[in-house]
C-alpha cells in the first residue's frame, strides 16, 4: 500500500506527542461520535505501484484502439506532434495551481497570454479568456454573456452538436431563461425560420460552423439578419477549420467559441478537452473565467497577471455572471504548443488535408450504387451519407481496425476524415463496402 | 523574456505532416479566410527552448512546498500520469461502440462506486469538469427535485458568510437567491441565524465541513436535521474532504448531495488551473436526476458539458484510490490533519491562529495585530515567502478573518519540510520587526517584482500586438 | 445644493430639478485605485437608496447607492474610459445626471457630512 506520506511512523508519533495527543482520534475530537465511521471503508486493500500498474493495464486492454478513426461528431482524431505531448508533462506546468501568485507563475501566465493571442489570431476576435471546460460549456456561457434586462431569449440552430445543445438547454433551465431552436432546412439553419423567430426579446443567436453535419453555414448572412434585430451573434467554430475558414470576425460575430480538443488533445474518451471563448472588445468585461493581461512590475519590467478579476465569482459572489474559477490551463498550454509547432503552414495543411481526405472518401463512396449524400452543400471534413447495409459495413470495418463514421439511424452515417487518414485506408473502406454490398 | 511570437521568422516550420496523398480540394471563396493567421513560425528547437524557459518561471507542488490553503496541494504521483497516458485510454473515441470501450466504462463504474463508498452516497456522476462545475450540477439536482415536486416557492439557497465565492455564484447560475448567514464567533454555523433563515422558500443549504476556517462543525447533525425539517436539502461542498475521508462521511452527516474535487483530494494535478474533475454524488432519491441516469427522459436530462467528463483525470484519481485503499485513504486524512496541527503548533508562538483550537487539515492565521505592530501585511509576508522558495498560502480568505493567511500543508509533506517552513516563517516574523521595508517590497529573488495590477485592469493588454493587426 | 448620503454618495441639485450624482472623496479613498465603473443606461429610473452603479478596484467591487430618485438623462462616458478620474477628483467625476430629482430623506449637508466622517 502506498499513501505518499513521507514521515515515518515514529516521526508521526513524535508530532502527536508534541501536540499532547496520544492517537489520531484526538485530532478528531470535534467530530460527534455518532457520525464517526466505526469501520474501515469498504474499499479494496491498498496496492503497490506495480500491482496498480498491472490492474490498470488490464482494464486498458479491454479497450480497442483503432488504427484509423473516421468518426468525429465533436471529437477529432488529428495527429499530435511528439513535443505537444511532452511539454505539458513538465512538473512546473503539470503540478502548479491557478497562477494567483504572479511572481511565482510568470511561466504559466505568459503561456496563457500567448494562448489568448493565438485564439484571437484564429478567430479574428479582439479578446480571449484563458479557456473554459469544453466547447459545450463555452457555448452555454456565451449565451449568458449576451443577456441583458430586456433581452433574455436565446436562439440556437438545430444544426448544433446535440451535446452542445443539451448543455445550453441545461444552463438555460438553470437560470430560468428561454432557449428556442431555429429549425434546419437541407442541413443548414433555416433563414426564413430565423426571420420569424427574431424579436426584441432575443439576446443571442448561436450558429455552429461547420455545423454538426460538417456543412458550412451562411454565417455572414445569418448574423446580418440577427444584428439588424439587435441580437448578438455567437459562432461556435472548429479550430482546425479556422486556419482556412472565414473567421467569426469576418462573419461579423460578437463572440466566438469552440471545442479546442482538435488542437493537440487526444480523444481520451471525451475529456479533458478545452473550451475557447473570444469576443470583440466591446464584450470584454462580460467574458467569464480567467483572463491574463500584460502589465509592468515595480521595476518597470514586463509582467503578466490575472486581470479584470472584478468580473469573477470570488469578488462578485452571487452577482457574478458565471461561477467558473478555473480554466483548462494545461489544455490551453497544449493547444498553444500545438499551434506553435504546427505553425501557420502546418495548421493550414492539417485543415486542407482533412477537408481533401473527407471529400475524397465522399466521392469514392458516392460512386457506389445506392449511396446518397443526405445534403448537398459545401462541407469541411464531415459529411452525412445514406448507405444501405451500414451496420454490416461498420462492423466489417471495425474488424479491420477502422472505426467508421457515426451511425445516426436509418442507414445514415456521419463520416469524418482528418489528415491522419491515409489514402490507402480510405480506399480500403471503399473496397470493404463493395464487398458488403455484394455479399 | 520573449514571447513565442517574437521568435517567429517567416518560413520557419516544424516538419510534422507528410504531403497529401489525395487530390487537393479548395474551399469555396464565400467561406474562405482572408485575414492573416498570425500563428508563430518557429523551428522545433525554438518551441522546446521557449517552453522550457517558461517552465523555469513556474512552480508546482512536485517542485517545492505549496501550502496553499483550501487547494489541497498534495504530491501528484507519476504512476497516475503514466497510466492515464496509455494509448488504450487516450485514443478511445467517446462515441466508439460500447464493446470496444469496456475498459473505460469499467474504470468509470469502479471509480463511481469507490467514491460513493468514501462519501456515503448512493449514486455519482463524473461529468462535471471542476469543483465549481460540480456545484452547478449539485444545485441542478436540488432544483430539479423541487421543480418536479412542483414546489416552485423554494428559490433560496442558504450559504454561510465564510463560504467560498463559488457557492453564491453557483446558486445564482441556478436561478436561486442567496441568503448569507453570519458565522458564530467560533467560525461555525450560527444555529440561531440558520433557524431564522429557514422557511418553506429555502431550497437548500450549502456547507463545507470542515469549514473554510479549517474547523469541523460539531453541530452538523443538528444543522442537517433543521434544514431537512424545513423541507430543504443539504449540499456538501467537498473542498475539504481531505481532512475526513475514511474517518467520517458526508452521507452519514445527513448531506443529500456532495461534490468532490479529484484534483485536490485524490491527487490529480491541478495543471496550472485545470483540467480538474468535480464528481457529484447524491442519495438515492436524487439519483434519477443525474446525467448518467438511465430512467430519465432524454428531453429533460441534465447535461453540463459534452460526453462523460474529464475521463483521464478520473483515471488518475482511480489509480490513486486503488493505491491507497481503505487504510491508506484514512491514513492520508489523518496525516493531513496531523501535519496541519503540527505546523500550527510550530508557528503559534509568533503568528496568531484565528481560532486557537485543534484544526482539521488547514488553519488560518490572522495578522491583524501583527500588521498594527509592524506595518507589514499578510500580503507582504506571503510575498516574502516566495524569496524563500515556498509558495505563499491563501491570502485574505476566508473573508471573515482579517489579514488572513490560510495554510494547508497536506499529508505528503514530511516533518522536516514542516519544520523548515516554520523556521522560514519565524525568520520572516523577525524580519518584520527588524527590516519591515524588505518585506514590503518583496519578492526580491523572483523572476519579477510585484506587478502593477491597477495598470493591468485600467488599460487591459490581453494579447500580443502584431504589426499587421487591424 | 450639495448633499451627501451615509453610504458616501453626493448629489448636487440644480434649480431646474436636474441633479448630478457621484461618490465622495472619502469613498474614493476607501475604494482605492478604481479600474472600472458600471453605469446605468440613459432612460433608467433611479430610486433613492437603491443600487444604481458599481465601481471596481483590482480586488473588490462595490455597489453605489442612489441618493435621489429620478430619470437618467446623461451618463458620464468619460468615466467608462478613465475611471481614474474618480480617484483624481471625486466631486468633479459625476456618474449620472438625472431629471425630476427628488432627493432622499436623510441626506447631509457638507458640514453635517464632515461631522459624520469624524465619527467613523
Amino acid at each position: 500500500m502506498g499513501s505518499y506520506i513521507p514521515s515515518t511512523p515514529s516521526q508521526r508519533r513524535e508530532m502527536l506527542e508534541k501536540l499532547g495527543m496520544s492517537s489520531y482520534s484526538d485530532l478528531y475530537r470535534d467530530v460527534p461520535s455518532s457520525v464517526l465511521l466505526n469501520r474501515p471503508l469498504n474499499l479494496p486493500q491498498g496496492r503497490s505501484e506495480l500491482e496498480v500498474q498491472r490492474q490498470m493495464q488490464q482494464l486498458a486492454q479491454k479497450n480497442r484502439v483503432f488504427q484509423t478513426v473516421l468518426r468525429g461528431a465533436g471529437a477529432y482524431d488529428h495527429y499530435i506532434p511528439a513535443i505537444v505531448k511532452t511539454i505539458p508533462q513538465k512538473e512546473e506546468f503539470l503540478t502548479a495551481y491557478t497562477p494567483y501568485q504572479a511572481e511565482m507563475s510568470q511561466g504559466i501566465l505568459q503561456s496563457i497570454f500567448e494562448y489568448q493571442t493565438m485564439i484571437c489570431s484564429l478567430t479574428g476576435m479582439d479578446v480571449s479568456n484563458a479557456s473554459v471546460y469544453d466547447g459545450a460549456s463555452a457555448a452555454a456561457e456565451a449565451l449568458a454573456m449576451c443577456r441583458d434586462r430586456k433581452r433574455t431569449v436565446s436562439l440556437v440552430s438545430a444544426t448544433t452538436h446535440p451535446d452542445v445543445l443539451k448543455t445550453m438547454q441545461t444552463y438555460c433551465f438553470a437560470s430560468n431563461h428561454e432557449l428556442i431552436l431555429v429549425p434546419e432546412k437541407d442541413g443548414k439553419t433555416d433563414i426564413e425560420a430565423l426571420n420569424k423567430l427574431l424579436s426584441d426579446s432575443v439576446s443571442a443567436l448561436y450558429i455552429q460552423q461547420p455545423n454538426f453535419y460538417g456543412i458550412f453555414e451562411d454565417c455572414s448572412e445569418l448574423f446580418e439578419i440577427a444584428h439588424a434585430n439587435g441580437t448578438l451573434c455567437i459562432m461556435g467554430c472548429n479550430p482546425i477549420a479556422l486556419a482556412i475558414m472565414k473567421t467569426p470576425a469576418e462573419c461579423g460575430a460578437d463572440i466566438a467559441t469552440g471545442e479546442g480538443q482538435p488542437l493537440g488533445m487526444p480523444l481520451s474518451y471525451g475529456g479533458p478537452y478545452l473550451g475557447f471563448m473570444a469576443a470583440t472588445s466591446k464584450h470584454m468585461r462580460k467574458l467569464p473565467g480567467r483572463i491574463v493581461g500584460k502589465t509592468l512590475d515595480n521595476q518597470g519590467n514586463t509582467a503578466y497577471v490575472l486581470t479584470l478579476q472584478a468580473r469573477e465569482q470570488h469578488i462578485r459572489r452571487e452577482k457574478a455572471s458565471s461561477n467558473i474559477c478555473s480554466n483548462q490551463a494545461l489544455c490551453a498550454l497544449t493547444a498553444a504548443v500545438y499551434m506553435s509547432t504546427m505553425g501557420e503552414a502546418g495548421m493550414r495543411e492539417a485543415a486542407l488535408q482533412s477537408m481533401s481526405k473527407a471529400h475524397y472518401l465522399k466521392e469514392k463512396l458516392c460512386a457506389l450504387p445506392n449511396v446518397k449524400p443526405v445534403f448537398d452543400a459545401p462541407f469541411f471534413h464531415e459529411f452525412l451519407l445514406e448507405m444501405p447495409k451500414s451496420r454490416e459495413l461498420l462492423s466489417r470495418l471495425e474488424n479491420e481496425g477502422i472505426l467508421g463514421g457515426l451511425p445516426t439511424g436509418c442507414d445514415k452515417i456521419l463520416w469524418c476524415a482528418t489528415e491522419k487518414a491515409s489514402r490507402e485506408a480510405l480506399d480500403r473502406v471503399v473496397e470493404i463496402y463493395k464487398e458488403v454490398l455484394t455479399a | 523574456m520573449k514571447l513565442i511570437f517574437e521568435h517567429s521568422i517567416h518560413g520557419k516550420a516544424c516538419d510534422i505532416l507528410p504531403s497529401s496523398d489525395v487530390p487537393a480540394v479548395e474551399l469555396p471563396a464565400k467561406f474562405a479566410r482572408s485575414s492573416a493567421l498570425n500563428l508563430p513560425e518557429v523551428a522545433e528547437i525554438d518551441v522546446s527552448r521557449h517552453y522550457t524557459a517558461l517552465s523555469k518561471r513556474a512552480h508546482g507542488v512536485n517542485c517545492g512546498f505549496y501550502p496553499l490553503g483550501s487547494c489541497t496541494m498534495k504530491y501528484n504521483p507519476r504512476i497516475d500520469e503514466q497510466i492515464a497516458a496509455l494509448p488504450q485510454f487516450t485514443e478511445i473515441h467517446p462515441l466508439a461502440p460500447r464493446e470496444y470501450t469496456r475498459g473505460c466504462d469499467e474504470a468509470i463504474a469502479l471509480c463511481k462506486s469507490l467514491l460513493c463508498e468514501i462519501t456515503g452516497m448512493d449514486a455519482m456522476t463524473l461529468q462535471p469538469a471542476a469543483g465549481a462545475h460540480g456545484e452547478f450540477m449539485g444545485l441542478l439536482l436540488i432544483k430539479s427535485y423541487h421543480t418536479e415536486r412542483k414546489d416552485f416557492r423554494r428559490t433560496k439557497i442558504i450559504v454561510p458568510d465564510s463560504a467560498h465565492g463559488t457557492n453564491p455564484a453557483s446558486a445564482a447560475m441556478c436561478g436561486f437567491t442567496t441568503v448569507s448567514i453570519p458565522s458564530a464567533p467560533d467560525g461555525c454555523v450560527d444555529i440561531e441565524a440558520l433557524k431564522s433563515a429557514l422557511s418553506d422558500e429555502v431550497a437548500g443549504l450549502m456547507l463545507t465541513n470542515p469549514n473554510t476556517v479549517g474547523l469541523f462543525d460539531k453541530q452538523i447533525i443538528e444543522i442537517t436535521r433543521l434544514v431537512h425539517e424545513a423541507g430543504g436539502l443539504v449540499y456538501y461542498d467537498g473542498a475539504n474532504l481531505n481532512a475526513i475521508m475514511g474517518v467520517v462521511r458526508p452521507g452519514d452527516m445527513g448531506f443529500d448531495v456532495v461534490h468532490l474535487n479529484l484534483h485536490k483530494t485524490f491527487a490529480t494535478p491541478h495543471g496550472g488551473g485545470g483540467p480538474g474533475s468535480g464528481p457529484v454524488g447524491c442519495k438515492a432519491f436524487l439519483a434519477p436526476y443525474l446525467p448518467d441516469s438511465v430512467v430519465r427522459n432524454p428531453e429533460t436530462k441534465l447535461q453540463i458539458r459534452s460526453f462523460y467528463g474529464n475521463f483521464l483525470v478520473v483515471i488518475k484519481a482511480l489509480c490513486y484510490i486503488l493505491t491507497l485503499g481503505a487504510e491508506g485513504i484514512r491514513e492520508a486524512a489523518q496525516n493531513a490533519v496531523l501535519n496541519a496541527n503540527y505546523l500550527m503548533h510550530l508557528l503559534k508562538d509568533s503568528f496568531t491562529p484565528a481560532y486557537d483550537t485543534v484544526c482539521m487539515h488547514e488553519f488560518v492565521l490572522t495578522l491583524e495585530d501583527f500588521k498594527h505592530e509592524t506595518g507589514v501585511s499578510a500580503l507582504d509576508v506571503a510575498k516574502t515567502m516566495i524569496d524563500f522558495g515556498i509558495h505563499p498560502p491563501t491570502m485574505y480568505f476566508p473573508l471573515i478573518v482579517h489579514e488572513a493567511l490560510m495554510l494547508e500543508p497536506t499529508e505528503t509533506e514530511s516533518k522536516e519540510t514542516l519544520e523548515e517552513a516554520a523556521k522560514v516563517l519565524k525568520r520572516i516574523y523577525a524580519m518584520a520587526h527588524s527590516e519591515p521595508e524588505t518585506l514590503k517590497s518583496a519578492p526580491h529573488n523572483a523572476p519579477i517584482g510585484r506587478p502593477d495590477e491597477v495598470l493591468a485592469a485600467r488599460q487591459p493588454v490581453l494579447k500580443y500586438g502584431f504589426e499587421n493587426d487591424r | 445644493m450639495l448633499y451627501y448620503a451615509k453610504s458616501h454618495e453626493w448629489v448636487s441639485v440644480e434649480a431646474d430639478g436636474t441633479a448630478t450624482i457621484g461618490v465622495s472623496e472619502y469613498a474614493q479613498k476607501e475604494l482605492g485605485d478604481l479600474v472600472f465603473v458600471n453605469l446605468p443606461l440613459v432612460g433608467d429610473s433611479l430610486v433613492s437608496g437603491e443600487v444604481f452603479a458599481d465601481v471596481e478596484s483590482v480586488k473588490a467591487v462595490s455597489d453605489v447607492y442612489s441618493p435621489a430618485t429620478g430619470e437618467v438623462v446623461e451618463i458620464n462616458e468619460a468615466l467608462l474610459d478613465n475611471p481614474a478620474l474618480i480617484n483624481e477628483s471625486a466631486l468633479e467625476a459625476w456618474f449620472v445626471r438625472i431629471e425630476n430629482a427628488v432627493i432622499g430623506d436623510d441626506l447631509m449637508t457638507q458640514e453635517e457630512y464632515d461631522e459624520y466622517l469624524s465619527t467613523l
